[in-house]
């Protein structure tokens, strides 16, 4: 088939090949520097007095003790950083150290620089701090109940942080065409990305009065910004490098205090300074998932066809804003992506409260309401008495279609995906078919392959590519990009190498450098490999430009026929006759001068026209099916998961063996989520985290890791480079719900929550022993006042996208 | 020696000692309380050795004392005295890789890359022990290095096909394992 930028799949000569990552050799044998691995003479080491309480006022900081410590060169205090920041421009509540108030245990109260980290160790028991306590908050309902004292002075009212309510189409128009409505109260835990590297940051500030960060941050640019807003300087003076990040999966997305503090540090003393986090400082950093309440009101009619939904969501913040107001959207506007949906309405409701501040982890704000809509697919399907698989199928939303709320779909392979997973399991011979005990259950999910719209408002472009061309055959691949794991540097090498003819060994990429290279938004909402892989290519077919017309001239071939491949030029009807790259690189630089192009990518328009349209769109939407087995211990509670077969719906693989190492990935960590990982919190007084270590926050083993049988669906879609979409997060999303599933085919027993522990099985199983519900989960929702909806017709009733004031439908 | 530590008076002295690093005789001079994760990263420059927790929960910084992984993050420097240290700069043979660097290279079972070099460590004293591990002996050799980014199937590859090369089986990837099942 014809792919996008005229490539045909069987030509891609690198495309789609399973090449080995650029940086793969410098990863195994210990070479790739991570920011702590960073050493400078006469370098200052930083550690962090962090609040002992979860809410209250500061009355007094003496920090005169840790001044005089030998070896303090500096105590920093909230005051000297008075300049608010934040992920968001609408959530700007965070300061680098506090002031006057501490909003979470682990808030940062005070810095110090010294000669080494013993002595800034020692230091901080010097600093005397007097707080007065304020009432805490630990969970959702605690905050709607608890409107004062406030933890922000901004928000809707209390300690809301936002309301949203959205409705496309008259949803009770919809309920009253249903032949069956169910509603379920759903919960999923927070967790935390738990990266191995533990945050490191260096600053060097030089006599020019240029400022330079090296830190392990999946987003230099926004961090860029960040840094020149609170340090006061010019944002031509600041200078992210982005180190590579030893694992990210959302958790280095947000500006840290500690990034802005050695920063305020090196400037202070003249000095490189250091700073790396304990992992218990990790888990008080944290950003990860929120905890998240759902209701999830579902209309259908006999044969499946969903008639109305009305979803719900509680978020349950922590201490700041942070990407939070982006995840509230997330709780609710992916889910018409996959069923056809005919009306939708949305509500969300995001708390603050006096834990971790929660954030961006993989699949944002998602893998909540996935999970309470598969579980819930699965009770319909029985409730139809249709097998769950086939009612998916026959909803599909369409390719190239606008969802109910104005999401515009290019490929949609997840029937394909669906196909796979159930031929694969053998699904068919065994749902509701195995003995007591074993069970297997299927889920899917839907996800977005980049955001279309950047964190701050503007109309430049989302990536940009610089290319060199040098006459020792050499391209340079210059590009903001972040490389976390998830191979970014490979991609920009694989394609520029696909279009060019050459071997992506025969490309040095330089990123993440907010000096040297052109603005890339960041590694997060999966948009990397989509929307830097198009810059790439514009940028290396912009220099094949530059090349063909001397080469045609020289070899008198007309342009069109010659072909890049196997570093060489040539006529593509006569491939004898032809140069190397080389040779066409010093020909074209004889005659054009220096060689150098640009490229650069801007997502499509949204459709949707009405306030808040701008979270959810995406070039490209990716799609996941997965049947998960488990065998459960009735007597323990425990389950096994021995296998998942996955199918998932990329569009076209850059590089197959990373693609499958990202669905693996995901895998794993839907596994951790559903079965062990959670963000849990002792009591009201002191709200400190359970267990901020690496051995008792619960994570999968290699013991616990299940078998994953894969299946690549490439459905290629037109906005993707050479077709492709993305497979970082969109995974990871339908494994807690397969598991779920498939426990109630095991015992019987539905687990409305994850994540799914012994005790919460054994509880549910005992009750229905007892000849109750055999369910554990959440039963109550909170009530909170909404403001009125935004009301938008939808695309099948013949909206145009934008809202409108509300038409009473019925009486 | 006691290894307290007067506050404010300055260091206690450094210990001295002799090593051997990646097969070749060192002296270094230290902090006496520094771990050896410390006194290799910091004393030595070899940073290749990772950290994740410093509290012997992740896995991150295992080295080979005398061949036998241990969790630098919980040996102390003065430990290794006379002994001989391996970390993942002395895993390769001069420029050539060791197979199961080149392994995990071309399986991509480095991801974010921070917990390799444990694991590559582990693994290969696994490999030196049992040449041909199982799947189940696999996991159970490898059950302490924490990864959040492959899922460890990759790892658990890599292990087995460079298990069979140094068996001196010339083995390619399974089709699977680079395509996934067709």
């Amino acid at each position: 088939m014809a792919g996008p930028n005229g490539a045909k799949r069987k030509e891609l000569r690198v495309v789609g090949k399973p090449h080995r990552k650029v940086d793969a050799d410098a990863k195994v044998t210990g070479q790739t520097k991570y920011a702590d691995d960073l050493f400078f003479p006469r370098m200052l080491h930083t550690k962090i007095l962090r609040s002992t309480i979860p809410h209250g006022l500061i009355l007094k900081i003496d920090t005169s003790r840790a001044e005089s410590h030998p070896g303090v060169k500096v105590v920093l205090l909230g005051k000297d950083l008075p300049i608010p920041y934040g992920a968001l421009p609408v959530s700007e509540d965070e300061h680098p150290l506090a002031i006057g108030k501490v909003r979470m245990m682990g808030d940062p109260v005070a810095a110090i620089a010294a000669l080494d980290e013993d002595v800034a160790t020692e230091a901080l028991d010097l600093i005397d701090v007097e707080y007065e306590r304020l009432p805490a908050i630990s969970s959702i309902q605690g905050a709607l109940d608890t409107p004062e004292p406030r933890i922000h002075e901004y928000g809707e009212y209390g300690n809301v942080h936002r309301r949203q309510v959205y409705e496309f189409g008259d949803v009770d128009a919809g309920f009253a065409e249903a032949d069956f409505v169910r509603e379920d109260i759903t919960f999923y835990e927070g967790s935390t990305h738990l990266a191995m590297e533990q945050h490191a940051s260096v600053a060097q500030f030089g006599h020019d009065g240029k400022l330079t960060l090296w830190t392990c941050t999946q987003d230099p640019h926004y961090l860029h910004r960040s840094l020149a807003k609170v340090l006061e300087l010019p944002q031509n003076r600041v200078r992210v490098i982005a180190t590579t990040n030893g694992g990210g999966f959302g958790g280095k997305c947000d500006p840290f205090a500690h990034e802005i503090i050695v920063s305020k540090l090196a400037m202070m003393t003249g000095r490189p300074v250091k700073i790396c986090l304990t992992r218990e400082e990790v888990f008080y950093c944290h950003r990860g998932r929120h905890p998240v309440l759902m209701s999830t009101r579902t209309g259908f009619k006999k044969d499946g066809t969903i008639t109305a939904m009305h979803h719900r969501t509680f978020l349950d913040g922590g201490a700041y804003g942070g990407h939070g107001v982006a995840s509230t959207f997330y709780t609710g506007v992916l889910q018409p992506t996959t069923y056809e949906i005919k009306r939708y309405k949305f509500e969300a409701v995001r708390v603050f409260t006096n834990k971790a501040p929660c954030g961006p982890k993989r699949g944002h704000g998602t893998p909540q309401p996935r999970f309470a809509q598969e579980i819930q697919m699965d009770k319909i399907a029985e409730t139809l008495a249709i097998d769950p698989a086939e009612l998916r199928k026959k909803h599909l939303l369409p390719s190239n279609s606008l969802t109910v709320n104005w999401l515009r779909v290019g490929t949609m392979g997840l029937g394909k995906c669906i196909d796979k997973v159930v031929e694969g399991s053998s699904w068919k011979e065994k749902f509701r078919k195995l003995p007591y005990g074993k069970g297997i259950g299927i889920a899917c999910s839907g996800y977005m392959t980049g955001a279309g719209t950047p964190i701050y408002w503007n109309k430049m472009p989302h990536s940009g590519v610089q290319l060199k061309l040098d006459r020792s055959g050499l391209v340079t691949v210059f590009c903001g990009s972040t490389e976390i794991g998830q191979g970014s540097d490979s991609i920009l090498a694989y394609i520029v190498a696909e279009v060019l003819g050459i071997h992506p060994f025969d490309i040095r990429v330089v990123t993440a450098d907010t000096d040297l290279t052109p603005v890339d938004l960041g590694s997060y909402s999966s948009r990397v490999t989509l929307m830097t892989g198009n810059a790439a290519i514009q940028a290396a077919e912009r220099a094949k430009q530059m090349l063909v017309p001397v080469v045609s001239e020289k070899l008198e071939v007309p342009a069109d026929r010659l072909l890049f491949a196997d570093r060489r030029v040539f006529d593509r009807e006569n491939p004898e006759k032809g140069m190397t790259f080389i040779e066409a690189v010093w020909l074209a630089e004889s005659k054009l001068g220096t060689l150098g192009t640009v490229g650069s990518y801007t997502p499509p328009a949204t459709p949707g026209k009405f306030k808040g349209s701008t979270v959810g769109p995406s070039p490209a939407y990716s799609y996941t099916a997965a049947v998960a087995e488990v065998e459960v211990n009735p007597e323990t509670g425990i389950v096994v998961v021995p296998r998942i077969w996955i199918g998932h719906d990329i569009g076209q693989c850059i590089n197959p063996v990373l693609a499958i190492g990202q669905i693996e990935g995901s895998v794993y960590m839907g596994l951790g989520e559903a079965l062990m990982e959670e963000m849990t919190y002792r009591g009201n007084r002191n709200v400190i985290h359970k267990f901020p270590s690496f051995l008792e926050y619960k994570s999968p083993t290699t013991m616990e890791m299940c078998d994953v049988i894969t299946y690549l669906i490439e459905d290629q879609d037109s906005n993707g480079p050479f077709g492709a979409k993305e497979a970082g997060q969109g995974p990871q999303l339908p494994v807690p719900p397969a598991i779920a599933n498939a426990i109630y085919d095991a015992v019987g027993v539905r687990i409305d929550e994850v994540p799914i522990t012994p005790d919460k099985v054994l509880k549910a199983i005992r009750a229905k022993a007892k000849g109750q519900e055999g369910r554990y989960g959440p039963t109550v929702f909170p009530h909170c006042d909404m403001p009125a909806s935004i009301f938008v017709p939808t695309p099948g009733e013949g909206g145009d996208g934008k809202a409108v004031e509300r038409q009473p439908v019925l009486a | 020696m006691e290894p307290t530590r007067k506050k404010s008076q300055g260091k206690l002295a450094k210990a001295h000692i002799s090593l051997r690093v990646n097969g070749e005789p060192v002296e270094v001079a230290f902090a006496p309380h520094k771990t050896l994760l410390e006194v290799l990263r910091e004393d030595l420059a070899l940073t290749g050795t990772k950290h994740g927790c410093e509290l012997g929960e992740c896995g991150c910084c295992a080295v080979l004392l005398d061949g036998r992984p241990v969790l630098s993050c919980l040996a102390l420097g003065v430990a290794a005295e006379g002994h001989e240290v391996t970390t993942v700069e002395g895993m390769a043979d001069g420029a050539k890789l060791h197979p199961l660097q080149e392994a995990f290279a071309e399986l991509g079972a480095a991801q974010c890359g921070y917990c390799t070099p444990g694991l590559l460590l582990t693994a290969r004293v696994l490999l030196e022990e049992t040449p041909l591990p199982s799947r189940e002996q696999i996991k159970e050799a490898l059950a302490g290095n924490i990864c959040r980014c492959t899922g460890y199937i990759k790892i658990f590859e890599a292990v087995e096909l460079a298990a069979a090369r140094m068996a001196g089986k010339p083995t390619e990837p399974s089709n699977e394992s680079i395509y996934g099942r067709p």
